[in-house]
């Protein structure tokens, strides 16, 4: 079971376990290299809701919240 | 003539690559999106001729917004694919490379962005990604021109590459993980200071801080630049031209030629902003007045799209954006249309829903000045302080947010989150910077000055004629009965929908108190689009979403004109 990468502390790095969410979402996502198997760490978290950057293959990339929900990790050392 | 068309991720170079291979001057910017459109150039390889397609960037060949559908009906029309692909992200932009060898198209891959990869440690063996995949690889610096001279001399060889027969995303993404195994290697680096200044610009606890103060400093940087080039070189080159064209007028003589030409005389001597003729603020007012704060403005826009930082800024902005149903995203067109709002609605293409685009579209219509407009308005209330100045821009920043708020309440349609790729902070290059900014005056000096000499004339004409008349007395209840100006103000509203510059400046003769100055100018901005932009908004946005965009310009003018007279001046 993973945790939604919104929920995950600043400089854990984890790892992406499932997008939860339409084909659209899915894609929208992998297109941009957020996939399962990669490696994340989260780079800011904007407050009031605001959108979450994080961190993967070196490279950030700005979604919004409601996104960033369903991007299962888990956590890793 | 065959057609090349470049095809490749958003933001990888592929503009540049355009420039070094056609020599037609296209924008890059160091952020997702800039090319919205496509451009056509021409070249010959060896001894033939071809032409080269440069178009926006796309994740894949299934377009998510505008701009995407652009690039994937340009591929349809191109011959040959250029595929232009970021070398320091390659698993990514494979993707999009594996679609396009699907089509069975000839293709050529340039991997671009060498040098970076170089200096952040990712070694990529291109002779093996050529084998692998069946088409020319070659490695190249679009900026400095390195491997450009290599891939012109391969474009004859792209072909059709390997069949891969991959059915599903799942598929591709392992064929994509054998590849980077095969081709890739990665060394670690440690984080820099410079990736810690990074990131720190990123988080709302130092982020927000540093927006506010580039922000701050950018905005000083025009005035600085803006006044000091009208003070000790555009002002100095017309006081040596005032001679002149007074004695030219004096050889003239009153008539209707001195009219049209020189326009009025006040005690006998021109005044280069009132005389509103031809030869004296048909020429005084682009190159004066708005000129040296385009120069200022677009030099500092260049630096902050170049460096990376819009895309940060838009991460900072997107909880505001959200609130009006756009996302940080919507901070592009903002920018672009506080230089010209015509790149401004242009830009809107990048934004995924009808709903986005719309709301993004008629903001900057209504409460976005553009910089000829901004010089103007500080030209003409600068001399009253900048207590004035402030009160029209917090008015206008207002307007952009409350009707924001509304939009996104009463319209149908979804709007969906940000998601949007950071890319590195790069050092401007001088040379595309200097460009760049030189591309965009010319662009202005071009627009602006037909039309300036178009408003200026038909000014002339219509005061000729009585019309200007008619018309003042035909507004006055609205423009004097609920907005409390001068009849006279609705002329310069009419020449608004040619030039706002010009109908700011048209204002100066009224003699109006600052206040009135304030409405005047405020209700100018929000009322309609100069006639440029309103050409693209038809284009963007189709006929009935257009009438719905002008109704509530309209509306709005009128609301927030009333409005400030009621606080500004009293019932
Ligand atoms: N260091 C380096 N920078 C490059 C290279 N090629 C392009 N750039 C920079 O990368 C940024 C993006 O370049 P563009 O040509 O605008 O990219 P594009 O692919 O046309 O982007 P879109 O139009 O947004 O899809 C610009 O800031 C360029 O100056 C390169 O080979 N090396
Ligand atoms: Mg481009």
């Amino acid at each position: 079971m993973g945790i939604p990468i919104s929920e995950l502390p600043r400089h854990k790095t984890a790892r992406i376990i499932e997008l939860v969410g339409g084909h659209e979402f899915q894609r929208k996502l992998r297109n941009l290299g957020i996939r399962e198997g990669k490696i994340v760490r989260i780079l800011a978290d904007q407050p009031f809701g605001g959108p979450v950057v994080i961190e993967v293959d070196g490279r950030a990339t700005t979604i919004g919240r409601g996104m960033a929900r369903g991007v299962l990790v888990e956590p890793v050392e | 003539m065959k057609k090349i068309v470049l095809m490749g991720n958003p933001n990888v170079g592929k503009s540049v690559v355009f420039s070094r291979l056609t020599g037609a001057r296209v924008v890059s910017s160091n952020y997702p999106g800039t090319t919205v459109d496509y451009t056509h150039g021409r070249t010959c390889l060896g001894e033939e001729p071809y032409e080269i397609i440069d178009a926006p960037g796309t994740y894949s060949l299934a377009p998510t917004c505008k701009a995407e559908e652009v690039a994937c009906d340009m591929f349809s029309e191109g011959d040959v694919v250029l595929n232009v692909i970021d070398a320091t992200n390659l698993e990514r932009n494979l993707l999009l490379t594996l679609e396009l060898l699907e089509t069975g198209k000839p293709l050529i891959i340039a991997l671009n962005l060498w040098d970076e990869a170089k200096t952040t440690g990712i070694s990529i063996d291109y002779h093996a990604l050529s084998d692998l995949l069946g088409v020319p690889v070659i490695p190249t610096v679009a900026l400095s021109g390195e491997g450009i001279k290599e891939l012109v001399d391969n474009i004859g060889y792209a072909r059709p590459g390997t069949r891969l027969d991959l059915t599903c995303d799942e598929e591709k993404w392992q064929k994509i993980g054998c590849i980077i195994k095969e081709v890739q290697k990665v060394r670690h680096r440690h984080p820099t200071p410079l990736d810690r200044l990074a990131t720190a610009s990123i988080r709302p606890v130092t982020g927000i801080p540093m927006a506010i103060g580039i922000l701050l400093l950018l905005f000083w940087m025009v005035r600085f630049i803006g006044e000091g080039l009208i003070t000790y070189i555009f002002n100095p080159l017309f006081d040596l031209y005032l001679p002149v064209i007074t004695g030219f007028s004096d050889w003239l003589g009153p008539g209707i030629l001195q009219e049209l030409l020189i326009g009025r005389l006040f005690d006998g001597e021109i005044d280069f902003v009132q005389s509103l003729g031809l030869l004296t603020t048909g020429l005084y007012v682009p190159l004066a007045m708005v000129l040296p704060y385009i120069i200022a403005f677009y030099l500092m826009l260049a630096l902050l799209e170049d460096s990376g930082y819009l895309p940060r800024l838009s991460t900072l902005s997107d909880t505001v954006f959200h609130r009006i149903g756009l996302h940080g995203y919507g901070i592009v067109p903002l920018f672009l249309g506080l230089g010209c709002n015509v790149p401004g609605v242009l830009a809107t293409r990048n934004l995924e829903t009808r709903k986005q685009r719309f709301i993004a579209a008629t903001l900057v219509c209504i409460s976005v000045p553009c910089m000829a407009q901004t010089a103007m308005i500080f030209g003409v209330l600068g001399p009253y302080g900048m207590g004035y100045i402030a009160i029209v821009f917090v008015t206008l920043l207002t307007v952009y947010l409350s009707t924001g708020l509304v939009l996104n309440r009463i319209m149908k349609g979804i709007s969906p989150e940000i998601c949007l790729e950071i890319p590195p902070y790069r050092i401007p290059e001088p040379g595309i910077i200097a460009k760049k900014t030189w591309m965009r005056i010319r662009a202005f000096l071009i627009e602006a000055i037909p039309y300036l000499f178009l408003g200026v004339l038909m000014v002339n004409v219509l005061y000729l004629v009585g019309f200007l008349d008619w018309i003042g007395a035909l507004f006055a209840p609205v423009i004097s009965g609920l907005l409390g100006l001068p009849p006279d103000a609705a002329t310069a509203l009419l020449a608004g929908f040619l030039r706002k510059d010009l109908a700011v400046g048209m204002l100066l003769p009224l003699g109006m108190t600052p206040q009135q100055l304030v409405i005047a100018i405020t209700v100018l901005t929000i009322y309609f689009p100069c006639v440029a932009t309103f050409a693209v908004l038809f284009r963007e946005l189709g006929i009935r979403d257009l009438a719905k965009a002008t109704a509530i310009m309209i509306g709005v003018s009128l609301l927030a004109g009333t409005l400030l007279k009621l606080i500004l001046i009293g019932v």
